[in-house]
């Protein structure tokens, strides 16, 4: 496993936020979620650091850091793309948009891709149904998206 | 309190309120099966995630079955522990987890001792009707503990022990479902995480997923070499407990066959490690007397509470968790440890050959021996102090292996001189002993009187922590006693806090001491077993014609001879060792 540098400030607003919990064990969801939301994803070495802070095994923060599929530990890409499989967008073909953003960009759900700028991931229904099939890009959101329009979004963060 | 009444079987049961329907019902002579669930009664471990499902019962009224393992009893229940329905369920669930089960019950280390194995056999199995995918994951063997995954059984009783026991956090459930493995972070290899090798994992895997690394096909290769001449230690707390593997009632001491059984598998000489656990006392004793005249003279810098240094799983422990107080426990060596050089620069000399051509065996009841004879610090140029260490267990199999036939073998004695011991050096085996054995003898230094009683009933029992402060003359010493990393954790903080009111602490990694050590015959979980052993370690002391280490007539002319004094310069370079600090042992490389 490489080495990674943590960032200095990061670190020290994660050390922030494990103190409003009151550094307990309890609390470790509640500051993996905060954790993912500063640093993007949950490396090693910021797993060491949290099991410190909170006075738990690296061991056991891993084990939850498997558990639920939410937490990566994997850096989620410079734009991350998101397809709704939510039920009105799967009945509009979400599956075939999907299976077009995986030939394309080369990388399975959950994957980045190698040059780091997009990751691929599924949610389930953003509220827009009534555009479906959805797919979002960081925070813009794309309608009634077919497999022939992949293309041209992803050109979009290309250029 | 309250009692509640129900009925189990037909038959009335009244029990205390809380208590789990698996407790009721063995109150009254029935026994439900169970896997994951697992006791040290009297040593506050338990663990029951009610998991396996194999204990289910039927409750009158509920839709579901319930697990007797974690379902407290309720008044007027009815509880049918094996009608139809409920011994189908428990088919069930036994065959599914023997779908995902490697059949290897062949080859595999733990056959005939494998709870599984016993499960299915006591329901009859002969045919699994499921198939399906089979887990596999990567073997991971380090130096004393071997991790075979696909035959985990999810039960959690090593991540019982190693997190809640023993506060190591070597191990914990990673992933989820069917890819769910106990592994340590970020699945590393067990020689990458903070495992003390404690072995108390192995002691309770219900299956052969954890099971020691074997070294007996290196001792019976060096046995069977003639340019080397073989020589062997035996720990204390082996001799309380080999008898167990072949039928003999647990207690029962096997001291005299086991040498004679050594014998018959061709060691040349049959030593103790009993002998170097009396070197210890003079070194650690000495060590302690001489802090503590320093103390009481006023000096502020020496290091108080000593703390002991025998036991590797406990030195490993707090390398990787409090190498700031590296300079707190006693620098003796363990008597595995001392053993080594005395055998290879004393005897092997006395004998006229090269310490290359002499090979130590230690027969330990522990895993972390295993370890610790491996480490860098305790070899000459490569050549290892003590070169193999293998189990009480590996014994057995070896002595079977050898066609002897063990409980018909006369009684023998230890050759001399590094097989003769005190009484003192006995009680190593179990909690508390070896700080008794330290008192008999710093007691005499210290007052220079004798000392009339040499039983410190104070100090022996198997509460996790225990405390006594002793006379020496007029002196109040404080002695503090744990057993169980958890347990010294707590001493351990309060050290570091500056808090500790004791002069010395003794310390052992296993439950009970080396008489539950995880290289020991399997306890299944019946601490009857480790108190049997505990009282056999003391009535051998009893027997023994001395029973201070300082007058064993052979430590005395080792002194006079070859060491000099105990903390000579002699003592210091053969007995002697430093601390590491592991705490910044990461996982990740780089």
């Amino acid at each position: 496993m490489a080495h990674i540098k943590l960032s200095e400030r990061k670190l020290q607003e994660l050390k922030e936020v494990c103190k409003s919990f009151n550094n307990d064990k309890g609390e470790l969801i509640n500051v993996l979620h905060k954790a993912q939301g500063i640093f993007g994803y949950l490396p090693a070495e910021l797993q060491e650091v949290i099991a410190k802070e909170l006075n738990v095994s690296v061991a056991h923060v891993y084990g939850v850091v498997t558990f639920y599929s939410f937490f990566t530990m994997t850096p989620k890409g410079e734009h991350p793309i998101s397809i709704c499989l939510g039920t009105a967008c799967y009945v509009r073909g979400a599956e075939k948009v999907l299976e077009e953003f995986k030939r394309v960009l080369n990388v399975q759900v959950g994957e980045t891709t190698p040059d780091g700028k997009f990751s691929l991931s599924c949610l389930r229904c953003v509220g827009a149904c009534g555009l479906a099939p959805v797919v979002m890009v960081g925070e813009k959101v794309y309608g009634r998206v077919s497999p022939d329009g992949v293309k041209d979004i992803i050109a979009e963060y290309n250029s | 309190m309250e009692i509640v009444k129900l009925m189990i079987d037909g038959k009335p049961v009244e029990v205390e309120k809380n208590t789990t329907i698996l407790k009721a019902a063995k109150s009254i002579g029935i026994d439900i099966p169970t896997l994951c669930y697992f006791q040290l009664k009297d040593m506050g471990i338990e663990n029951r995630p009610g998991g396996c499902r194999i204990c289910v019962v039927e409750v009158a009224g509920r839709r579901n079955l319930a697990p007797a393992c974690t379902t407290a009893v309720a008044p007027g229940m009815e509880v049918n522990t094996h009608n139809i329905r409920v011994l189908n369920a428990r088919r069930t669930v036994l065959e599914l987890i023997l779908s995902d089960h490697p059949a290897e019950c062949l080859t595999c280390a733990k056959s005939g001792n494998c709870e599984l194995q016993s499960i299915a056999q006591q329901f009859g199995v002969r045919e699994i009707p499921y198939q399906g995918a089979q887990s596999t994951y990567r073997k991971d063997t380090s130096p004393a503990i071997i991790r075979d995954i696909d035959k985990c059984i999810m039960c959690r009783r090593c991540e019982m022990m190693c997190n809640d026991v023993q506060t190591v956090g070597a191990l914990s459930a990673i992933n989820r479902g069917f890819m769910a493995v106990v592994a340590p972070a970020f699945e590393m290899n067990l020689e990458k995480s903070p495992c003390t090798y404690c072995g108390q994992c192995v002691s309770v895997c219900p299956t052969g997923a954890l099971t020691e690394v074997d070294h007996s096909r290196n001792v019976i290769n060096a046995l069977a070499d003639p340019t080397k001449t073989v020589v062997v230690q035996t720990a204390p707390a082996v001799r309380a407990a080999l008898g167990e593997e072949f039928g003999l009632e647990p207690g029962t001491l096997v001291t005299g066959k086991m040498v004679a059984a050594l014998r018959r598998l061709g060691f040349t000489y049959v030593f103790d490690t009993d002998f170097a656990a009396d070197l210890t006392i003079m070194e650690e004793g000495s060590e302690f007397l001489d802090r503590l005249t320093r103390y009481l003279k006023g000096d502020k810098k020496v290091k108080l509470p000593i703390l002991t240094s025998c036991c590797p799983g406990w030195v490993n422990f707090f390398e990787h968790n409090f190498p700031d107080l590296a300079d707190v426990p006693s620098t003796a060596k363990s008597p595995q440890q001392m053993f080594g050089p005395i055998a290879k620069e004393y005897f092997a000399k006395k004998l006229g050959i090269d310490r290359k051509n002499m090979i130590v065996v230690s027969i330990m009841p522990c895993l972390a021996k295993k370890y610790e004879c491996q480490r860098d610090e305790f070899k000459v140029n490569g050549d290892p102090d003590v070169n193999f260490s293998i189990s009480t267990r590996e014994l057995a199999q070896l002595i079977k292996q050898a066609n002897i036939d063990f409980i018909s073998l006369p009684d023998e004695d230890f050759d001399n001189p590094l097989g003769a011991s005190t009484g003192a050096g006995v009680i190593f085996g179990n909690t508390g002993g070896v700080i008794e054995a330290a008192c008999r003898t710093a007691y005499e230094l210290y007052t220079g009187k004798k000392l009339e009683k040499v039983e410190f009933n104070e100090l022996r029992g198997m509460e996790n922590i225990r405390h006594a402060t002793l006379d020496f003359d007029g002196l109040p010493v404080n002695i503090g006693i744990a057993h169980g990393l958890g347990n010294a954790r707590k001493l351990l903080d309060d050290v570091r806090a500056g808090n500790s009111e004791f002069h010395a602490i003794e310390i052992m990694a296993c439950p009970g001491g080396c008489i539950g050590g995880g290289g020991q015959p399997y306890h299944h979980g019946n601490s009857e077993i480790l108190k049997k052993r505990a009282a056999a370690i003391y009535r051998e002391d009893a027997g023994k014609p001395i029973r201070k280490s300082h007058e064993n007539p052979f430590i005395i002319e080792l002194y006079k001879e070859f060491l000099g004094k105990p903390l000579s310069e002699k003592s210091h370079h053969l007995l002697h060792t430093h601390y590491f600090d592991k705490s910044a042992a990461t996982f990740i490389e780089g």
